[in-house]
């Protein structure tokens, strides 16, 4: 039971960096029907900005672990998200009308070019978070000794979401969101700057990808040029499984996919953990093909 | 198809088949590697540019037709090219089995779908499944192939392997775009619900096109195997996918020449800009993001078909 408690909260923290990366494949894929590809090297991009403000700033030494960290990863996501707002601009906005899947193209090509300026900045090793930023302390819930660490790392993640649910249902530029996505065509016509709405979305999603790529610096230690893949490729699939372009879905999605990765590495095979995720993902797509809380629409044409 | 493509391609595969006596070895090489994803991306265009279904995991049907040539080879000696129908036999199977569940998602989930696909093929192959896939290290010492007693052990003996190869496949694939079934494809492609209206079984002609697409990777996958005598787990993996991917939309989706400048430019490109060293893939990247800006139907997209009006004024 200890082991299925640690598994689970482990599961959560990781769930929890899945569905801040998904939430930005699912928020471009609502407002463009686009599927970012590079949106995971952006996260990687998070990672080595983060290592890169954190070692010539030296915030944490100045103000204290916390505080440090959390201006930093303000300065981190304002950062990628820029980024993400001229990807938009150079390398999608000219494929707006365009058969769907060259604008993929172009995504791969973003996610090569990124990927490759990384390892052309910082070399081609992996490198190493400092470990002393927060203190790692274990923490006793319900007579469990958790990482203090994995609490942060769920707690911000969980922040970040709420954040983004209230600014997307609450908030003026959050209902012209949720219009775009549901018709460009009627939203124009009723006065919303789309290509505004699209910038915005192209700030948030990325900003929350650089956010994930500093927690994971933070909570394994260890970053390389090319984790972008995998951590892409996984954060896709939270949010196709959750039903992709819906918001609340890319959550679910993430951390589910979190929790049953960390259980069936734990119970089934460590050597085929990759694996059990997509497993997951296509029996859920069985039984339902738009994913759990996608709707059920016809292919538009 | 008009007589100008056929004499086109004839000019092309003739120059083409020169080509070995002015180059040497390196770029030999490279144009065998060419050739290789050609015929990969040929039969993946059966199945992204004809029927228009978005599928990215096609290296798994062509690992399924290297390890089965390498399978078969290492452990009963059976001949390389021998395997060759066997291989294709083994992926098309596998294509039916793997794609008759998943065959009705739309778009976006198909393509995760067949993601998760080449990547559960690439992890069951890292962890020996069924004890024959040798793990992580893969399959060694697969024997030369032998066509009529002659060994084939240079690459320019591979060259002119795949490039037959290459050939008969643009010739079948040419035919196959003009007949019933391809027409049939295109047209589900365009509107599926009209299709099906039209009395086409759409979820059969997808399956069908999967298959017949797999089983062609496969065919490759025993080329592959024979020409590398090693096959390892990690020349199967989702970027290979992706650059046949590439191939095909960049080229021009579901038109023959089209393929082939895709080919030359996705695989050949990152060889030109070699004197960049580290920073050739960067600039593949910005030449990819340019070229579907610049183009985005692709390079070489199909022309619409034309229709001869004498004839159905004849018939009024």
């Amino acid at each position: 039971m200890e082991q299925f408690f640690q598994q689970l909260t482990n599961g959560l923290a990781v769930g929890g960096i899945y569905a801040l990366i998904a939430l930005g494949y699912t928020m471009v894929y609502g407002v463009l029907k686009l599927i970012n590809f590079a949106h995971g090297d952006l996260f990687t991009i998070g990672a080595y900005l983060g290592l890169t403000l954190l070692t010539s700033l030296a915030l944490t030494d100045h103000v204290g672990g916390f505080l440090g960290v959390t201006i930093l990863a303000v300065m981190v996501m304002g950062l990628v998200g820029i980024i993400g707002i001229l990807l938009e601009r150079i390398a999608y906005r000219p494929l707006r009308q365009s058969p769907r899947l060259s604008a993929v193209v172009s995504a791969l090509g973003a996610s090569i070019f990124f990927q490759n300026a990384i390892m052309l900045t910082y070399g081609a090793k992996f490198y190493v978070y400092p470990q002393d930023l927060l203190p790692v302390m274990p923490v006793n819930i319900f007579g469990l000794s958790i990482p203090l660490m994995r609490i942060i790392i769920l707690a911000a993640s969980v922040l970040m979401m709420i954040a983004l649910y209230l600014f997307v249902q609450k908030t003026r530029i959050g209902t012209a969101i949720r219009a775009a996505a549901i018709d460009q065509g009627a939203a124009r016509l009723m006065g919303i700057d789309v290509n505004f709405v699209i910038m915005i979305v192209f700030f948030i999603g990325p900003a929350l990808g650089g956010a994930a790529g500093l927690m994971v610096g933070v909570y394994y230690g260890q970053i390389n040029f090319t984790m972008g893949w995998i951590y892409g490729l996984k954060a896709f699939t939270a949010a196709i499984l959750g039903g992709i372009g819906n918001i609340p879905g890319a959550m679910l999605g993430g951390l589910l996919l979190g929790v049953v990765e960390a259980l069936g590495a734990a119970y089934i095979s460590i050597a085929w953990k990759d694996a059990i995720a997509f497993f997951v993902l296509i029996l859920i797509l069985i039984v339902r093909p738009t994913g759990l809380l996608g709707e059920r629409v016809a292919e538009k044409i | 198809m008009k007589n100008r493509t056929w004499l086109a391609y004839v000019v092309f595969f003739a120059v083409l088949a020169a080509a070995p006596l002015l180059l040497g070895r390196y770029w030999v090489d490279v144009l065998n590697n060419v050739g290789l994803y050609l015929i990969l991306a040929l039969s993946l265009n059966v199945i992204l540019g004809y029927a228009g279904m978005f599928h990215m995991g096609h290296a798994a049907f062509y690992a399924v037709g290297a390890y089965t040539t390498a399978i078969i080879n290492t452990h009963y000696g059976v001949p390389v090219l021998w395997v060759l129908p066997v291989s294709g036999l083994a992926a098309a199977l596998f294509a039916l089995v793997v794609a008759r569940p998943i065959i009705h998602l739309r778009g976006d989930y198909l393509l995760i779908v067949t993601i998760g696909m080449v990547e559960i093929v690439r992890i069951a192959l890292i962890n020996n499944v069924f004890g024959l896939t040798g793990g992580a290290n893969g399959i060694f010492g697969i024997s030369r192939p032998e066509i009529f007693g002659f060994r084939l052990t240079q690459p320019v003996h591979f060259f002119y392997l795949i490039w037959s190869f290459a050939a008969l496949t643009v010739l079948l694939f040419s035919l196959l775009e003009n007949s019933r079934f391809g027409r049939a494809l295109k047209y589900l492609k365009e509107d599926e619900v009209a299709a099906e209206g039209s009395g086409i079984h759409t979820a059969r002609y997808k399956l069908a096109a999967f298959v017949l697409g797999a089983g062609w990777a496969g065919m490759c996958g025993t080329i592959f195997a024979a020409q590398m005598t090693i096959i390892s787990p990690e020349s199967f993996n989702f970027l290979e996918s992706v650059r046949l991917f590439m191939i095909v939309i960049l080229g021009g989706a579901g038109n023959i020449p089209g393929v082939i400048l895709g080919s030359f430019l996705v695989m050949g490109l990152p060889e030109l800009f070699r004197d960049f060293a580290d920073a050739r893939l960067l600039i593949f990247g910005l030449a990819l993001m340019v070229m579907m800006i610049v183009r985005p139907q692709g390079l070489l997209p199909p022309r619409p078909r034309k229709h001869n009006l004498d004839s159905i004024r004849e018939l009024s």
